[in-house]
């Protein structure tokens, strides 16, 4: 069973529509039930992006002579055995002869093993700010003004990292926003709140960890950065992707230089690197919601599942190109990933019990293709738009009913960069339903997309547009699992009809029985 | 064991290929090697190796411990040092480290061969033994890194066995462990050489004389002896010295770690058996036995984990007995869980009690002081300031400290002095005050015998035995009040000369060494009563489910309670990379986030059921 964008219903013409969301949401206690909603608005414009570059502070302050000895020690300091090499040789007036031409050989030859070393993984030369973007599920990261974006699991709160590098946290039920800031918070790449806490913020910085604990009840607008514990490793640097434990104190973490996967005990800021030949680091990590597995894509391609009982791990090469995105069902049993380069969406079956077998004896052989997102030409009243390409991101809401992709798109070749909305059914067995298209404002394109996992309704899936706006677009249906008694109206089948979800936008998730 | 001494082989075949290293005769020096390898001397310094390494290893058996003892002052520490059980081991590693260094030299050979070497000092005496200096220094540095081996194992707790939170397979963990226990050797032997030198350079001629006293030997006054500067600093002696100092510490850390990784092993205790002669072996059972400690840990282990990942005995945990229908396993297991954390609470609450009562006592007393001024005896005064300007003379390192201090020489010299003036403070020496405050006082010295009962069991022997000796001339715990009276203002600044020597955070530290305990019993717990919200068939944890919510709830406010004291940091400090375990330093973070996520846990999957 296959789906494909040709089965969709086309995306409404104009661009008045589509933007409901945002303006004439006049009647926000749909959203959240008596709270402000959390439409927010971050025009570029308004952040000013740090101009601080990585040693900006030498500019600051004048030139002096200092001894060889002690701008070596410094340059050891800053950046190692290559910096005071690279030292040493430049200063070749006041060291030894010998002493200048041996470091300047073995700089030469380090200069040689290294580019052997990135011919092997190209993605190695690229700058940080550079492998940040590239390995973000966000969208052109570095252009964005909202960087990064996660839901409380437990309440309705929300934070966004902006491209000043600053952290706001949303409230609706409190009129403080607390700001955070931290000396070495820059470039956050990923958010997520630890689940079973109420104030703990994993954040992935540009070459460390910061947790921030921010206490829900203080008044506070800027919290210290006391507040913060920073978890740093030697050559983790950047961080690109964090992921906490469902169920424990665990977290880990990536970055794309870093062979090795940490996993932390953030309690006591202890890590324990996994370490597996192949793959040349890190890049995506994302935990199964029932905690018994772990995705860890690599920057070449291969990806690997670790198992969390004894963490041992199973590695899936020979893909077309690296795993770019993925997400887990909430029982944890079924894999969704898409592949850079291709239009697909796979799916992996693990049909054992976790937590049973110690060895992950119940994997499956083989990944099958479930959906097929590559262009096609939808018919609409203005005329034939062209919808479709590559995978930027894929979610799914935590109660396994409605997938969300995050299609990349191609400007020149007039494809937009869209969210196409799928149904699912997880049991008994997996289904996957076209549902339909969401859309923004006129020349805005989606960067970031997550679901809200504290929505009553069914499903609401938070988008953060190109212009700086974070929207909630809200699916409202029936739940076969547990369903709503609030909610009135009997409990039908779930995939049978769902509720249009705004009056302006019926068509839009008119349902479509493949 | 068995692994470790299959280890040795190739870390004594990387010791020969090193210690042989030259650089321009490679062929010349892989051969070498080999022969040497193959001779029969080899297999017999080998077979020596096996056998310390063996030795070390029983000691790791002996020694081990899972709770941690933290000496709270530094005179503690040297007790500890000086303790008759830790000198044997010292002694004894002491001398395997003198035969594994000359298992070395013996390797190394050339000059290090042997003890003496003949040589000809007089013509007319003929041929004689002279001291081989090289020999002797190779051989003082093994007993050097031996007896510090043993010394920082004390002082770093290098005898305890920390458990992981993540759960690897043993090779895993092996090979993870290994690169950093080679660093940590190098390092090690490095300091050691470093500080070996040093006492060499200035107490050299001590042992030599010695050695050739006993052994009849004669110095050789052609050759230089060796603690001059230039002759301790020839690069290949340095490099021999630090290379078997290094295959030193490598095979005996290397056994340590194995140690550890062996006996923190997941055990998977089966929970209830069909035949009553395996009863003994049952998760509960072995939970609710006090002896030994590893099986409580290791069974609290396997409840831990068997609560978040396995199902099937999950349900035999929450299973009714066949004749009768009682929960027995669900009630031992939470009763075991609930009856260590309520422990906990208590120790707490009583550390906590004795800070508060002390800070109280300190402001009734100053209180006392200001009434003091409306009553006929407002000479009571001076004394007390004058004891204030002692109390500032004495250095001491934080504000705590200040307040035992003060309450102890208040008391004491309203003992002491016995003079009509102290009489408003002999009432309150009486009082209910007074004595949580001297016990505090002796809190932060012995805080493992002077916490409660229930600690006592867990201590370590030496520590108790050691307490009221180091104590006796002041007030200890048992000690009848009428003591208290003898304390004379001479003890005062002793006591302040102990009390500065006293370690930051070690009472903290002290009051938590064994949570590992806890936070299994906690995970445990929550997990359990999470999956009984699913899988519990006949409701038998709803009935213990309040008593374990005001069991979790009250010990947060305790744990809450004690983070808010002023000498507790609240976030964990960075560890040193050496191969003592410091995980027990940050033991409580680890339980303060544990106990949080608990009660989310359970909060989170009951929701609305619980109101």
């Amino acid at each position: 069973m296959m789906c494909s964008l040709a089965l969709f219903p086309p995306p409404l013409s104009g661009d008045g529509e589509t933007s409901q969301y945002n303006e004439s949401n006049t009647d926000p206690s749909v959203w959240f039930e008596d709270s402000p909603a959390l439409n927010l608005y971050f025009p570029r414009e308004s952040l000013k992006p740090h101009s601080r570059q990585e040693s900006s502070s030498k500019s600051a302050f004048r030139d002096h002579c200092e001894t060889l000895y002690t701008r070596s020690a410094g340059a050891w300091r800053d950046a190692g055995l290559s910096g005071l090499l690279n030292e040493i040789a430049n200063s070749s007036a006041e060291v030894p002869k010998w002493l200048g031409v041996s470091s300047s050989c073995v700089l030469a030859l380090l200069r040689w093993v290294s580019s052997f070393h990135s011919s092997l993984f190209p993605h190695l030369t690229l700058s940080s700010e550079e492998m940040t973007a590239e390995f973000s599920q966000v969208l052109d990261w570095s252009d964005c003004a909202v960087r990064s974006f996660a839901w409380h699991p437990h309440t309705q709160k929300c934070a966004v990292a902006l491209s000043d590098d600053s952290i706001k946290i949303y409230n609706p039920k409190s009129a403080t926003t607390p700001t955070l800031k931290h000396r070495l918070q820059r470039s956050v790449a990923a958010l997520q709140w630890k689940p079973l806490c109420a104030s703990a913020l994993a954040v992935a910085c540009h070459n460390c960890l910061l947790v921030w604990h921010v206490d829900p009840t203080s008044l506070s607008t800027r919290p210290s950065s006391g507040c913060a514990q920073v978890l740093s490793h030697p050559g983790h640097s950047p961080v690109t992707s964090v992921a906490w434990s469902p169920n424990g104190p665990l977290l880990v973490s990536a970055s794309p230089r870093d062979t090795a996967m940490l996993v932390w005990d953030v309690a006591v800021e202890s890590c324990v690197p996994l370490h597996r030949v192949g793959g040349g680091g890190v890049t995506y990590l994302s935990w199964s919601p029932d905690g018994s597995r772990v995705l860890a894509a690599t920057p070449s391609s291969l990806f690997r599942v670790w198992e969390t009982r004894m963490w041992t791990c199973e590695r899936w090469p020979s893909l077309k190109g690296r795993c770019q995105s993925g997400c887990w069902s909430p029982d944890g049993s079924r894999l969704l990933f898409s592949v850079q380069g291709e239009t697909v969406i796979y799916a992996l079956t693990f049909t054992d019990n976790p937590g049973v077998p110690l060895m992950m004896s119940g994997g499956p052989k083989a990944a099958t293709v479930v959906a097929d997102l590559s262009e096609t030409t939808l018919n609409t009243p203005d005329g034939d738009i062209m919808v479709g390409g590559e995978i930027q991101s894929l979610v799914w809401d935590p109660r396994g009913e409605r997938l969300a992709v995050h299609v990349k798109g191609d400007a020149g070749a007039g494809r937009p960069a869209m969210i196409a909305v799928f149904k699912t059914q997880i049991s008994p067995a997996f289904k996957l339903l076209p549902c339909g298209f969401v859309q923004g404002e006129a020349g805005t394109e989606p960067r970031l997309m997550q679901f809200n996992p504290n929505y009553q309704h069914g499903a609401q899936l938070t988008v953060c547009w190109s212009n700086g706006k974070i929207t909630h677009v809200p699916f409202c249906f029936m739940s076969a699992g547990n369903p709503q008694p609030g909610l009135g109206g009997s409990p039908s089948l779930p995939l049978t009809q769902g509720r249009p979800a705004d009056y302006n936008n019926q068509t839009l998730y008119t349902e479509l029985i493949s | 064991m068995a692994w470790s001494v299959l280890l040795l082989l190739p870390t004594t075949a990387l010791f020969v290929l090193l210690s042989r290293f030259s650089l321009f005769h490679p062929i010349l020096w892989i051969s070498e090697c080999l022969s040497l390898l193959t001779s029969a001397s080899a297999i017999f310094s080998f077979i020596l190796l096996c056998g310390v390494v063996l030795m070390v290893g029983f000691f790791n058996l002996e020694y081990y411990t899972v709770v941690p003892s933290i000496a709270c002052s530094k005179i503690a520490l040297l007790g500890q040092v000086l303790h008759p059980r830790q000198f044997v081991h010292s002694l004894v590693h002491c001398i395997m480290g003198v035969v594994v260094a000359w298992c070395c030299a013996f390797t190394i050979g050339g000059r290090y061969r042997s003890l003496g070497h003949p040589c000809t000092q007089d013509e007319s005496s003929g041929p004689e033994m002279c001291l081989n200096e090289y020999h002797l220094v190779l051989l003082l540095v093994g007993a050097f890194i031996g007896y510090s081996h043993s010394l920082v194992g004390v002082v770093y707790n290098m005898n305890y066995v920390s458990f992981h939170t993540m759960q690897q397979y043993k090779y895993l963990r092996f090979k993870g462990a290994l690169p950093l226990v080679v660093k940590a050797s190098a390092v090690q032997a490095l300091y050691c050489l470093r500080t070996f030198l040093l006492l060499y350079f200035f107490m050299g001629y001590a042992p030599r004389a010695w050695i050739c006293k006993t052994l009849d030997l004669n110095i050789n006054s052609s050759i230089h002896s060796l603690d001059s500067v230039s002759s301790l600093l020839d690069l290949s002696l340095l490099y021999h010295l630090w290379i078997s100092g290094t295959f030193l510490l490598l095979t005996w850390y290397i056994t340590v770690l194995l140690f550890r990784i062996f006996v923190t092993e997941v055990y998977s205790f089966p929970v209830q058996s069909t035949f009553t002669e395996d009863a003994h072996q049952c998760l509960p059972k072995v939970i609710t036995g006090t002896q030994p400690m590893i099986l409580k840990f290791l069974a609290l282990q396997d409840l831990a984990l068997l609560s978040q990942h396995s199902p099937s005995r999950r349900l035999e945990v929450f299973s009714l007995s066949q004749p009768g229908g009682h929960p027995h396993i669900w009630t031992a297991l939470s009763k075991e869980c609930l009856s260590l954390l309520s422990d906990l609470t208590e120790r707490l609450v009583a550390h906590h009690d004795t800070v508060a009562t002390n800070g109280r006592a300190k402001s009734q007393s100053t209180g006392v002081c200001k009434s003091c001024k409306n009553t006929p005896l407002t000479p009571s005064i001076p004394p007390v300031t004058s004891v204030g300007m002692e109390d500032m003379k004495t250095p001491r390192p934080g504000a705590l400290i200040r307040t035992p201090g003060s309450v102890f020489l208040r008391s004491s010299v309203g003992a002491g002095l016995r003079t009509p003036l102290t009489i408003p403070f002999t009432p309150d020496l009486d009082s209910p005050f007074s004595s949580p405050a001297l016990r505090r006082l002796t809190g932060p010295l012995e805080p493992q015998g002077a916490l409660s009962p229930g600690f006592s069991s867990i201590q370590s022997p030496h520590v108790m035995r050691r307490g009221p000796k180091l104590w006796s001339a002041s007030t200890g715990e048992g000690q009848p009040r009428g003591h208290t009276r003898l304390v004379l203002p001479m003890d005062y600044f002793l006591t302040h000369c102990f009390v500065s020597l006293q370690l930051p955070e070690a009472s903290s530290q002290a009051l938590f060494a064994d949570s590992q305990v806890h936070i299994w019993a906690l995970q445990g717990l929550s997990h359990l009563v999470a999956a009984s919200f699913s899988e519990d068939q006949y409701g038998i944890v709803q009935t213990t489910l309040p008593t374990i919510l005001s069991t979790l709830l009250l010990l947060q406010e305790a744990v809450d309670r004690h983070f808010k004291l002023p000498h507790t940091s609240s976030k964990p400090g960075h560890c040193s990379c050496s191969m003592g375990d410091d995980s027990y330093k940050t033991l409580r973070f680890a339980l303060r986030s544990t106990l949080k996520t608990s009660v989310y846990r359970i909060t989170a999957t009951f929701g609305g059921h619980l109101q």
